[in-house]
């Protein structure tokens, strides 16, 4: 009888814990996990319909599109610029804001704010100022007598985006830097300025070891805003854009629009795989250089 | 004399005993070893040495102070000054609007092959208008009603996602935080790894499922895999599992069952992250571009976030008002929830 109701106890237990999780499982289950099997499948086969088994067939003829390249490039190009500028201007930014200035919170207020602003309704003010025929470009003219700039149609525009990006991303990791560094327990700040620690010391030698898990925290979130750049770029230069605006997301739009499931399958695949060594390589990296900071 | 004498030491003995009497040289040092003169001039030399270093440190902070306001400022102008325009700009009339800046639409490239066009003349940009008007406000809610059913597609869109995704969020976090086995952990690693993976590849099983159930082209196929995205759920379990454990065992023992434990104590310590979460994801689906334009062929069903950039080049007279409408929101929001979303995200200790 009691060992009966010992099982009935974990029985219990187990449903209560279980059913909490349920509903998020079965939807993770249902959208995510089932279709990417499936996805697998389908990107071993020849075409959607025929399920003949194709090898690595169609991982080649991926891997060797044009498009996919100059996609995967950009993209990559795109990242490798934007995360670190975006760790180092935000992590700038919230140095100062941490520091005894009237009208903190102001300031922090006004560099918040790009960050809820959606990106369709700034980008027409955008095309205002860096257009062909724009403002940016009249000012350069007025002023210093240089030739206007096709931001949209140069190989120049990738900056523009990248501007563009940090201008909209950097809110959310100044917040993030900022808890962190009023998290730096207040005695080690004490006593470094007790022993004559001047400011660069203080920050290379204590704060930047209590920030370590924040940096690497705010380099995710970043890697994984810097693949939602598509955004931008569709809506200033729509479905096709100039060569060096061409990102993935359109690679994968056009494929959509064509319905070529196998392509989309194949590119899915790679793409996760890529994105797997990326995250597993920056967590050996963290693991490695793991400051031991107390949570 | 005699009887002095012992009378002393036995004082002595009695406070040594007591430990209350320790007799200490007096002190030697630099200071008192000066006669009184030069002691009066060595403390006046050190007096304004220390008021010298103070000077100069005080000089050195004043510089830091204005070199750190002048770099804030710019760095807030530059964040604020394109929400400015926008919003200033939509209360042009539109003969203004298109006088000013109409010379920019007319050389906008369509795409790759269209070239811009090289026209000769420059945009006047305007920040204060020449005569406020809400032409654009009143020509955007009553003569264009294609507008106003965006954006309530926008809301239609949003809204549920926000909700429902909180409230799949928080319950799975709940046993997240709750149990904590071997297999629970590898299946919230598995969500982590989930939660990173970009649009690019969650599209494609995302359209697969949609399309096997038939939902294609309906707003639930971008409701519903919003819903079930992971990225709360990890941010919620990271502050869930900082309550101190203390709470639930008093419940337990109170008698509180799962649910009452989960709506009574866990829910109520949860609220600045649960805040945050909500304003970020908001954000987060005010603003989505990819999954529309993949799920929904229909434009009739498609949020403004895609539209705009095509009421840009149809009619330009209206498009900062629409802009600014657009933007209201979230602002709206941020302004009321702004030391939520601050407070929200620096106590979930994200690391």
């Amino acid at each position: 009888m009691a060992r009966l109701r010992h099982i009935l106890f974990k029985l219990k237990e187990w449903g209560a814990g279980t059913g909490f999780l349920l509903p998020s499982v079965a939807g993770v289950l249902l959208f995510f996990i089932i279709p990417f099997l499936m996805l697998i499948q389908m990107s071993f086969q020849k075409s959607a319909t025929n399920s003949d088994f194709a090898g690595i067939e169609n991982y080649k003829t991926v891997l060797t599109n044009e498009a996919f390249q100059t996609a995967c490039g950009n993209t990559a190009l795109f990242t490798a610029v934007t995360v670190p500028a975006a760790i180092l201007i935000s992590l700038l930014l919230a140095l100062v804001l941490n520091t005894q200035l009237p009208g903190k919170s102001t300031f922090r207020s006004f560099l918040l704010t790009p960050m809820m602003v959606p990106v369709a309704s700034i980008v027409l003010i955008w095309q205002v100022f860096f257009s062909y025929n724009g403002v940016l470009n009249g000012w350069t003219y007025q002023l210093f007598g240089l030739d206007r700039i096709d931001w949209m149609k140069d190989d120049n525009g990738q900056v523009l985006i990248m501007l563009l990006f940090l201008w909209k991303n950097l809110g959310l990791n100044i917040i993030l830097f900022l808890s962190a560094l009023n998290n730096i327990p207040q005695e080690v700040i004490e006593s470094s300025l007790m022993d004559g620690c001047g400011a660069v010391r203080r920050f290379f030698s204590i704060r930047l070891y209590y920030l370590g898990p924040t940096i690497f925290f705010v380099g995710i979130m970043s890697l994984i805003n810097s693949f939602k750049i598509f955004r931008e770029v569709y809506l200033l230069t729509g479905n096709y854009p100039y060569g060096k605006l061409y990102t993935l997301q359109h690679f994968m739009n056009n494929k959509f629009t064509h319905l070529d499931y196998t392509q989309l399958s194949v590119a899915a695949v790679i793409l996760s795989l890529a994105m797997m060594v990326i995250v597993g390589v920056l967590f050996f990296i963290e693991s490695r250089i793991d400051t031991g900071v107390e949570e | 004399m005699d009887n002095d004498i012992r009378e002393e030491r036995r004082k002595q003995a009695v406070l040594a005993r007591h430990h209350i009497y320790v007799k200490t040289e007096e002190s030697q040092s630099y200071v008192s070893s000066l006669s009184p003169a030069e002691r009066i001039k060595f403390m006046s030399d050190a007096r304004a040495a220390n008021a010298l270093i103070l000077k100069k440190r005080r000089r050195r902070s004043l510089a830091f102070k204005i070199f750190g306001v002048a770099f804030l400022s710019i760095a807030a102008l530059i964040a604020i000054l394109p929400i400015f325009f926008t919003f200033l700009n939509s209360f042009m009339s539109s003969t203004e609007i298109k006088s000013n800046y109409g010379v920019i639409y007319e050389s906008l490239p369509g795409g790759s092959e269209e070239a811009s066009r090289y026209i000769d003349k420059m945009p006047q940009l305007q920040l204060i208008p020449q005569q406020v008007s809400l032409d654009q406000y009143s020509e955007l809610l009553l003569k264009t009603p294609s507008y106003l059913f965006k954006y309530w597609n926008s809301i239609l869109l949003t809204v549920p996602i926000v909700l429902g995704q909180l409230m799949v969020a928080c319950t799975a976090s709940y046993s997240f935080m709750r149990y904590r086995r071997k297999r629970r952990e590898i299946l919230f690693f598995f969500y982590i790894i989930l939660m990173l993976m970009p649009f690019q590849v969650t599209l494609v099983p995302n359209y697969i499922m949609s399309d096997r159930l038939n939902i294609l082209n309906t707003p639930w196929s971008i409701i519903l895999p919003g819903v079930f995205s992971t990225f709360s759920i990890y941010i919620l379990t990271k502050y869930m599992r900082r309550i101190p454990k203390s709470y639930i065992e008093a419940a337990i023992i109170d008698g509180a069952g799962e649910w009452q434990i989960f709506t009574k104590v866990v829910m109520p310590n949860c609220k600045a992250p649960v805040a945050a979460m909500a304003i970020l994801l908001f954000i987060d689906y005010w603003n989505m571009v990819e999954q529309p334009l993949v799920m929904l062929q229909d434009e009739t069903m498609q949020p403004l976030s895609v539209f705009l950039s095509k009421v840009n080049v149809e009619d330009i007279g209206i498009a900062f008002a629409a802009c600014a409408l657009y933007m209201i929101p979230p602002l709206l929001i941020f302004l009321r929830g702004e030391d939520k979303l601050v407070e929200g995200i620096s106590q979930s200790g994200i690391k």
